[in-house]
């Protein structure tokens, strides 16, 4: 071989292109390691609030053990706390608000993106995403004083009357309770479902609506070839909004009647995981009391976990499907 | 009768007029090519032909669109089954998100073209073959269509206009984002498809004009500039701007 060939027989002078190129490298030898700080920090955060929550509730976690997440009971004076009331009334109530909000919120995006003319899709869009932005507390008291009357007065009699057979929903009609919770929880949810879905629908490119038209196909038909086209965005979206839900705080302590039961009524009053941490953190006397709340905080980051996780997978086999 | 008459058509976005008072007889059975610079209105017109162009809303139509003697713009037309019978082929294959089998089958299941199970089977599979993709992906009918080459899937994309059983089909680049192989085949099913379908093709290759189409228009600024058989367009044109642009001399 001879040295013109290789790159090491050539001289400094030779190829000026040759410096910058070293230069470019070491650059992105600090871009990187810059990206894997921000990585790192990330992973950082997640395992530290592990590790101190699990410290803080290390009393609790000692005490009570597994029976924590299945102990029924939540007596302060006593000192007897048990989770289940509380995760039962989170994912009930999370549950509740999806059933709602996702087809109200994807009927709300194929409107925006499918039907409406340009001229009202944009001022809709502002208001939805203005509704995302209302504090939690602004709908905790319209849901005291707007929704819990309505729904005691007209609704719940109505639904007892028609469904009145199914345990859902028989018991007093208060106002107060699972029912409402998850509906102001579906209404605090329906904006961000819908924004994300009405971004992904507008994603979905143009030729697909051509190609369905082209073949003699309805405005129906051509819409459920975009929904195709976006079911694991969607599936994505729902599941934003089932995080919301789930961490959701403010007003649905207003509305749900803090009383950590597991009733089949919807009309009952319940409890959620945030709910308890939020009113009791500041009373909490005691250290137990105190190491039980932190434990519940420990419970909600693991269920959030574990839903976005399964999610994921949902997400994955949606997109594998159709990919 | 021709099977396409155009008398006289103007077409706006909003205020800008992108075609200009275009006249043209399309006979069954024929393939025509559009030839023209881009923003020529080449497309826009092609797209005129089966309503595509009702999904723009500041899009505008005068004159007249006959198909089969019958004015395509007429307040009750049913433009769902003047897409059937005027299907189309877009420039970047566009599969939707199902099987291969779901694809073709898609057309035929919506308009209830199909008698039985059995029936659309069949019919898949002879749409399949029509586009000369059968044998290639016989094995496999029931995998997502995103597995299939670029070319492949532009055929799968014929194939599943012609499901539909349509009698125009209306060409947009079909081959413009494929290889020289791919194109090939397209070209080759262009010419076997002339048989039974009326085809109008949009290309920006000359020699694809040539190859396969019977009469060339040529189109420019909106106007249509000169139509002629396509052997006399590339040899000896009747307007000095098509020789101009055939030789290669602007575009």
């Amino acid at each position: 071989m001879s040295s013109e060939t290789t790159d090491n027989g050539l001289s400094d002078g030779e190829f000026s292109v040759a410096k910058p190129k070293q230069n470019n490298i070491l650059g992105d030898k600090i871009f990187r390691f810059a990206l894997t700080v921000c990585a790192a920090i990330i992973l950082l955060i997640v395992l530290a609030m592990i590790a101190v929550m699990a410290q803080s509730s290390w009393l609790s976690l000692k005490e009570f053990g597994f029976g924590f997440l299945v102990g029924q009971v939540w007596d302060p004076v006593k000192g007897e706390f048990g989770a289940l009331p509380f995760i039962y009334g989170t994912m009930v109530s999370a549950i509740l608000a999806l059933l709602i909000a996702t087809p109200i919120s994807i009927g709300v995006a194929v409107f925006l993106v499918e039907q409406a003319p340009k001229s009202l899709a944009r001022p809709m869009a502002f208001l939805v995403e203005l509704l995302a932005a209302i504090p939690s507390v602004v709908y905790g008291l319209w849901a005291i004083f707007v929704l819990a009357p309505i729904l005691r007065v007209y609704v719940q009699p109505f639904l007892q009357k028609t469904l009145g057979f199914l345990p859902f929903f028989q018991g007093t009609a208060t106002g107060i309770g699972m029912l409402t919770g998850g509906i102001i929880l579906a209404i605090m949810i329906t904006p961000i479902i819908t924004a994300v879905v009405r971004d992904i629908l507008e994603a979905v490119p143009v030729t697909q609506r051509e190609a369905s038209l082209a073949l003699g196909a309805t405005k129906w038909e051509t819409t459920k070839i975009v929904l195709a086209n976006a079911s694991s965005g969607i599936a994505g979206a729902i599941v934003l909004g089932l995080g919301r839900a789930i961490g959701e705080t403010m007003a649905i302590t207003m509305i749900i009647g803090n009383r950590p039961q597991i009733s089949a009524s919807l009309f009952d009053p319940a409890y959620t995981i945030a709910s308890v941490i939020a009113n009791e953190f500041t009373e909490a006397t005691g250290d137990l009391y105190l190491s039980a709340l932190v434990e519940m905080g420990l419970i909600l980051f693991l269920v959030t976990f574990i839903v976005n996780g399964l999610a994921k997978l949902l997400i994955l086999s949606v997109a594998r499907r159709t990919a | 009768m021709s099977k396409i008459s155009v008398s006289n058509l103007n077409f706006f976005y909003g205020k800008a007029q992108a075609l200009h008072d275009i006249s043209l007889d399309i006979p069954e059975r024929e393939v025509i090519a559009f030839v023209g610079p881009s923003g020529c209105g080449k497309s826009t017109f092609l797209r005129t032909l089966n309503r595509m162009n009702d999904t723009i809303p500041s899009a505008r139509v005068e004159g007249q669109v006959l198909i089969d003697g019958k004015n395509i713009y007429e307040a009750n037309t049913d433009v769902a089954s003047l897409r059937r019978k005027v299907g189309m082929v877009f420039q970047k294959s566009n599969p939707f998100p199902k099987s291969i089998f779901e694809n073709v089958a898609y057309g035929v299941r919506i308009n209830g073209i199909h008698k039985d199970k059995a029936d659309l089977n069949v019919r898949v599979e002879k749409a399949l073959h029509d586009a000369a993709l059968l044998d290639e992906v016989k094995d496999r009918m029931n995998t997502s269509a995103f597995g299939l080459s670029g070319g492949q899937q532009q055929r799968l994309c014929i194939a599943r206009a012609l499901a539909v059983q349509p009698e125009v089909i209306l060409m947009d680049e079909p081959a413009s984002a494929l290889d020289p192989i791919a194109t090939q085949k397209i070209e080759e099913l262009v010419v076997e498809l002339k048989k039974q379908y009326t085809i109008v093709i949009v290309t920006h290759n000359m020699q694809q004009a040539a190859r396969v189409s019977d009469r060339t228009a040529f189109f420019m600024l909106g106007k249509l500039v000169e139509v002629n058989p396509t052997q006399k367009m590339f040899t000896n044109p009747d307007e000095k701007l098509t020789e101009d642009y055939v030789t290669g001399r602007f575009g």
